[in-house]
């Protein structure tokens, strides 16, 4: 299912926007939660429009087209989303609307913009784009289905190229809730000190992401996705390591020649287990994790094909992002393989190749 | 690879039926699940009628088989009864015999729960469990947990096409070996939530809707779940499995116009209409009966129906829309259409569409309004089209 990462646009809690830089400047977030460093939506939107849009829109379109801008396109094939949790800032606003006015007196801006898949019909809308549509809001599949569902579309030729997007915020309201959970850390720290807070929960992120994918091999691409796939409640750890190594096999690889493994890992100490057991016991190469750049979202997935996409452009793996630092050796970076989960329930493992 | 996809399996829930055998007899007899409000907890009740699941939450837990004390929603607890329904008619012992996958439509997800606890959840600790059934995936999970469906799992969100949506995705990765079976449909529980957004746009009627009539007044809503079981021909070959319909068609465009309108000439339902016929191979005359989205909206009704002129004028198929009888069942009525739309090629039969009386003047139609028994439906066509632009339709043919 070989495809070709054309372009891309991500707004991050980091400073992601510029393709020509790859994490040269970090940003070490102290706050509650993550938030996305915004860009100049004015370039990307214009104003009146720009006044009656949500964050969340205004990012997903500033998102999709500085993407097609990197990747040269005017109009794809298709336009694919994916979201964990939707547009939380309307939802909690016409929600807050209807429970505090008891469903009287209510205005339709809030509701109209709070389905999953305003974002996708926005940017259709933006770029006139009539083609192939689609969202998908599966928790930690949410993302991978969008990019399943568009490396499906290439490969069938139903599509020349696709844009595939994921997307997910954080808002103080909905942070409050979800610090109840057990996914949430109790303590606020300082993002790059992540893996030393060994405590329950994991720190929240936000970020919107968008791939030009497309079938054509060309230089100027940054890697190609080589194939994907999701693992649902596996039973156990082997259960892990032989879907990885069925997955390596499929695409005629083993595991020795796999250059840089991407990890999850978010510190929730519950949880983690399996990336240590994967990078001491399983892989023999070098890591990297990302987490304590981004934050953890449903859709954290596009962070991370950024990351790795990048670490093949760039043949770097930058410094902060390196795990197991100790035993890192320099090498080309030819395979990368991202492997992530959602609370130990929806997994998912991504091939790149140069 | 499989080039064909079958049907094997059919489950629904809905206002008119808490199965297909109930769907079907409330069909033949003309009877409509749109009533007052009985269960949903909202100040709209008696003025605005929905089509609700005639149970209650008590009683959905027990049909469900459920234990009482899972935090298990509405949209959820629908879900599984259709899901196991659709499984059982498939007549499916091992369902990881071969590699099976999970795809559901919904929008609302877990709201349901969500909008009653919501204030406890932002200042208290009660009803927690609630925070973690709120999103689209929890109902998803939850289901494929109860028909023990492991291989693939995923959830479509393009509001009132979700279903239809989750259809097509499941196809093309049986089409492409990545799967022998999926169980595709879409689920959707009543809220308050988008009870009230749809009635800030003024497209609710407060009467029975009345679909593609000139004096139409809005849509009622409707809650429901609804499955198909799609398997490849190798699967269906090496189980011997019984053929309901082959699912022989489907497309999907965006209308990339507004985020809640179509355009007036429906510009995005002629172009799904169009690609599904293509992919199936049939020409405009093989359709026998078109089982359309027509909600009773204004401009739903209008640009489907001139979509429909367009493509298929003047020598119209059968038309009708059911969702008189269901409501709009919103991301699972894609779902409840398709079963709908099996039940009629399977019984050679077309569906009334309820409350018609005067045919819409910019229209060359008029739906059928009476139960036809006895006709040659060989080839259905069925519209689903959501907010956002999200157009998709799919065509069921006689195996």
């Amino acid at each position: 299912m070989d495809v070709y990462i054309k372009g891309i646009g991500n707004i991050s809690p980091q400073n992601t926007i510029d393709s020509n830089i790859f994490l040269d400047e970090i940003v070490n977030h102290d706050t509650d939660f993550l938030s996305c460093i915004a860009p100049n939506y004015k370039e990307f939107i214009n104003p009146i429009q720009l006044r009656r849009m949500s964050k969340l829109i205004k990012m997903g379109i500033s998102a999709s087209k500085l993407c097609l801008t990197d990747a040269g396109i005017e109009n794809p094939g298709a336009i694919i989303t994916g979201t964990g949790l939707g547009l939380v800032g309307d939802t909690e606003k016409f929600l807050n609307q209807m429970l505090d006015n008891n469903e009287e007196f209510l205005a339709p801006t809030a509701f109209i913009q709070s389905t999953h898949n305003t974002i996708s019909g926005q940017v259709a809308i933006a770029l006139k784009c009539f083609n192939y549509n689609n969202t998908y809001s599966h928790r930690g599949f949410s993302f991978e289905s969008a990019l399943l569902d568009g490396m499906l579309l290439i490969k069938d030729k139903d599509a020349e190229n696709v844009l595939v997007g994921g997307f997910d915020e954080i808002t103080p309201e909905h942070y409050s809730i979800v610090k109840k959970t057990r996914w949430v850390k109790k303590e606020t720290i300082k993002s790059l000190d992540l893996l030393d807070h060994k405590t329950p929960g994991t720190i929240v992120g936000e970020g919107v992401g968008f791939f030009s994918l497309t079938g054509k091999k060309d230089e100027s691409n940054y890697a190609k996705i080589k194939d994907i796939k999701t693992i649902y409640k596996p039973d156990n750890k082997e259960e892990i390591e032989t879907k990885i190594n069925q997955f390596l096999t499929e695409n005629d690889l083993t595991k020795n020649d796999i250059d840089l493994v991407v990890l999850g890992i978010n510190g929730n100490v519950d949880t983690d287990d399996i990336y240590y057991h994967l990078a001491d016991n399983f892989f023999n190469t070098n890591y990297a994790y990302f987490k304590h750049l981004s934050g953890d979202y449903h859709t954290v997935g596009t962070f991370a094909l950024w990351f790795a996409a990048n670490t093949i452009k760039h043949q770097k793996v930058p410094e902060v992002t390196r795990f197991r630092k100790e035993n890192f050796t320099e090498k080309p970076i030819k395979n990368v393989l991202v492997y992530n989960h959602f609370r130990e329930v929806d997994h998912s493992i991504l091939l790149l190749t140069q | 690879m499989s080039k064909r996809i079958f049907v094997t399996g059919i489950g629904i829930i809905s206002g008119i039926g808490n199965n297909v055998d109930e769907t079907f007899e409330s069909i033949k007899q003309k009877k409509s699940g749109v009533t007052e409000i009985k269960y949903l907890k909202t100040n709209h009740k008696g003025e605005i009628p929905v089509s609700e699941v005639k149970l209650s939450e008590e009683e959905l837990i027990k049909l469900a088989g459920l234990d009482k004390n899972g935090s298990f929603t509405r949209s959820t607890l629908i879900g599984i009864i259709a899901a196991n329904e659709a499984v059982k008619n498939a007549n499916i012992n091992d369902i990881g015999e071969c590699k099976t996958g999970l795809i559901s439509g919904t929008t609302v997800g877990g709201m349901d729960k969500s909008e009653l606890h919501y204030k406890d959840l932002l200042t208290t600790t009660n009803n927690i469990e609630f925070i973690e059934s709120h999103d689209c995936g929890d109902s998803t999970e939850k289901i494929a947990d109860s028909i023990g469906v492991k291989d693939f799992v995923s959830t479509t969100s393009t509001a009132c096409s979700s279903a239809a949506n989750s259809m097509i995705l499941g196809s093309r990765m049986i089409k492409n070996g990545l799967l022998d079976r999926v169980v595709a449909g879409g689920i959707e529980s009543l809220t308050r939530y988008h009870m009230n957004g749809f009635n800030t746009l003024m497209i609710l009627d407060h009467e029975p809707c009345k679909p593609f009539d000139e004096n139409r007044q809005g849509l009622n809503l409707g809650e429901g779940a609804a499955f198909l079981v799609l398997e490849s021909e190798e699967l269906v070959k090496k189980n011997g499995s019984k053929v309901l319909a082959e699912l022989t068609g489907y497309g999907n465009s965006c209308e990339a116009f507004h985020q809640t309108a179509s355009t007036p000439e429906g510009k995005g339902a002629y172009s799904a209409m169009k690609e599904a016929l293509e992919r199936s191979g049939l020409k405009p005359e093989q359709i026998d009966y078109i089982n359309a989205h027509g909600t009773g909206t204004d401009n739903n009704d209008l640009s489907e129906g001139r979509a429909i002129d367009k493509l298929f004028g003047p020598n119209h198929p059968k038309i009708s829309s059911t969702k008189a009888y269901t409501g709009h069942t919103t991301s699972a009525a894609g779902g409840v259409e398709a079963v709908l739309s099996i039940l009629c090629i399977q019984n050679n039969m077309i569906f009334p569409n309820l409350n018609f009386k005067e045919q819409m003047k910019e229209l060359n139609f008029k739906p059928v309004t009476e139960l036809l028994e006895n006709v040659k439906v060989d080839h259905v066509l069925s519209n689903s089209f959501g907010f956002g632009g999200n157009n998709s339709a799919l065509i069921f043919s006689r195996y």
